[in-house]
C-alpha cells in the first residue's frame, strides 16, 4: 500500500515538471511533436529507473555517514556524503553512455529515431534531481527508490506528451508575434501546472 | 580585440540572454525564486560555477578526447559545484540558505547554461574570453532570476529580502507563491523582451 501511495504521489503531486521544474530544458526543446516527445519520455523513464536504485545502493553503502561499517568497524566515522554530486553524475553519465552504445549496436532503428536526445539525457536535471531527492527523502529500501524512480519518470513522460499534444494544436492559433514560440509555451506550462494542482493532498 | 571582449560580456546579458532568448537553464532555477535572498545566492553560485568551469575546460580543451568529453565536462562542473556547496555549508549565515535551496545547488551541475557555454564557447576559445563569457552568462541568468524573485516575493509575501515593503493590510497573493506562477511570469518577461526587440521574435 505504501508503494502505491508513493507511486501515485510521485506521478501527480511531486511531479518533476510542475512541482520542481526539473528537466525543463529538454522538456521545452523536444516537445514540438508527440512522436519525439514519446521517445524521449520513454528513454527518461528507463534511465531514471536504472540509475536511481544504483545511486541508492551507492549512497547507503558507500557515501552516507558511517556507511562503510560493512567494510570494517573502524570506518564508522567516515562521511563521504560531500562526494555524492560527483558520484551520482558519474553513474548517470556512464549509464547513458552505456545505454547509447547498446541501443546503437542492437537496436539501430530506435537509435536513429531518438538521435541526439539519448546522450542529452545525461544532462537532464530530472535524472540527477531524482537521485538528489532520493538522498533527501531517505527511502527505507531499494524497492521504494525504484518505485519513486518509476513514478517520477512516468510523471515526466505524461507532462512532455501532454505539452507536445497542446503545442501541435497550438500551431494553428493566431498568437501575438512577440509571444510566439517560447513565451506562449511557458504560459501553457504554467496553466498545466495549475491544473495538476488538483492532485495536491491526495492521500492513499 | 577590445570590441570583441565587450561583445562577449554584453551579448549574454541582453541580446543573447540565456533564459529569455536561448531558453536554457530553466531547469533548476525557477523553484528558488520564491524569496529574493535564495535567488541572489543561486545567481551568484551559478555565475561562479559557469565562469570557473568554462575557464578550466578552456585550459584543457586540447587534451580532452572528443568521445568522452561530456563526462569530463560533467566531472569538472561537479567539482566546482561541490566547492560552492561546501563553502555555502561552511558559512554561518549561508547555511540556512543552503538548506532552503536544498537539491537545487546540486542541480547546477546539470544546468544547461553551464554545459551549453562549455560546448559552444569554452572548447573553441582562449581561457580569458571563456572565463568572461561564463561569468557574463551567469549574470544574464541571475538577472532574470532576480526579476522573477522580486515580483514573487513582493506580491506573494509583501516583503523584499525579508523586510516588509507593502503595508500589513496587503493580503498576500498565494497564487504567486505556487510553482506555476513562476512560469507564467517568465512567459511575460519573454513577451516584453521580444516586444521591445523585434529581431528576437519567432516567425
Amino acid at each position: 500500500m505504501e508503494y502505491v501511495s508513493l507511486f501515485v504521489k510521485s506521478i501527480f503531486v511531486d511531479n518533476m515538471i510542475f512541482a520542481y521544474f526539473l528537466g525543463m530544458c529538454s522538456y521545452l526543446a523536444v516537445s514540438k511533436n508527440v512522436k519525439t516527445a514519446n521517445g524521449l519520455g520513454l528513454a527518461v523513464i528507463f534511465v531514471l529507473l536504472c540509475t536511481l536504485p544504483i545511486n541508492y545502493i551507492l549512497f547507503t553503502k558507500v557515501l552516507q555517514p558511517g556507511a562503510l561499517v560493512w567494510l570494517s568497524p573502524s570506518l564508522a566515522g567516515v562521511d563521504l556524503s560531500f562526494l555524492s554530486f560527483i558520484i551520482f553524475i558519474a553513474v548517470i553519465a556512464a549509464f547513458t553512455q552505456l545505454v547509447e552504445m547498446i541501443v546503437e549496436k542492437f537496436l539501430p532503428s530506435l537509435y536513429s529515431s531518438l538521435g541526439i536526445y539519448l546522450p542529452l539525457i545525461a544532462v537532464n536535471c530530472a535524472i540527477l534531481g531524482g537521485s538528489l531527492f532520493m538522498q533527501q527523502k531517505e527511502f527505507a529500501n531499494v524497492g521504494e527508490s525504484a518505485v519513486y524512480a518509476l513514478g517520477s519518470g512516468i510523471g515526466w513522460y505524461l507532462a512532455i506528451v501532454c505539452l507536445a499534444a497542446i503545442r501541435e494544436k497550438m500551431s494553428y492559433c493566431n498568437i501575438p508575434a512577440p509571444l510566439k514560440g517560447m513565451g506562449i509555451t511557458f504560459i501553457t506550462v504554467g496553466l498545466m501546472g495549475i491544473s495538476f494542482m488538483i492532485f495536491m493532498g491526495i492521500q492513499l | 580585440m577590445a570590441q570583441n571582449l565587450k561583445d562577449t560580456i554584453l551579448n549574454p546579458i541582453l541580446k543573447g540572454n540565456p533564459i529569455s532568448v536561448l531558453v536554457l537553464g530553466i531547469c533548476s532555477s525557477l523553484a528558488v525564486t520564491v524569496q529574493l535572498k535564495g535567488a541572489l545566492v543561486m545567481a551568484i553560485s551559478v555565475t561562479i560555477v559557469t565562469g570557473l568551469s568554462s575557464l578550466v575546460c578552456s585550459l584543457l580543451r586540447n587534451t580532452i578526447p572528443n568521445r568522452v568529453r561530456i563526462i569530463v565536462q560533467l566531472v569538472i562542473v561537479a567539482l566546482m559545484v561541490i566547492l560552492v556547496d561546501q563553502i555555502l555549508k561552511a558559512g554561518e549565515s549561508t547555511y540556512a540558505i543552503d538548506k532552503q535551496l536544498s537539491v537545487y545547488i546540486g542541480l547546477i551541475i546539470t544546468n544547461c547554461i553551464v554545459m551549453g557555454r562549455i560546448e559552444a564557447f569554452a572548447l573553441g576559445n582562449k581561457p580569458i574570453p571563456s572565463l568572461l563569457d561564463g561569468l557574463a552568462n551567469g549574470v544574464g541568468y541571475g538577472l532574470i532570476l532576480i526579476i522573477v524573485a522580486f515580483f514573487r516575493e513582493l506580491l506573494g509575501s509583501g516583503t523584499l529580502l525579508g523586510f516588509r515593503v507593502l503595508p500589513l493590510s496587503y493580503v498576500p497573493n498565494n497564487l504567486v507563491i505556487l510553482p506555476p506562477f513562476a512560469l507564467i511570469l517568465l512567459g511575460c518577461i519573454i513577451w516584453i523582451h521580444r516586444a521591445l526587440d523585434k529581431d528576437l521574435q519567432e516567425k
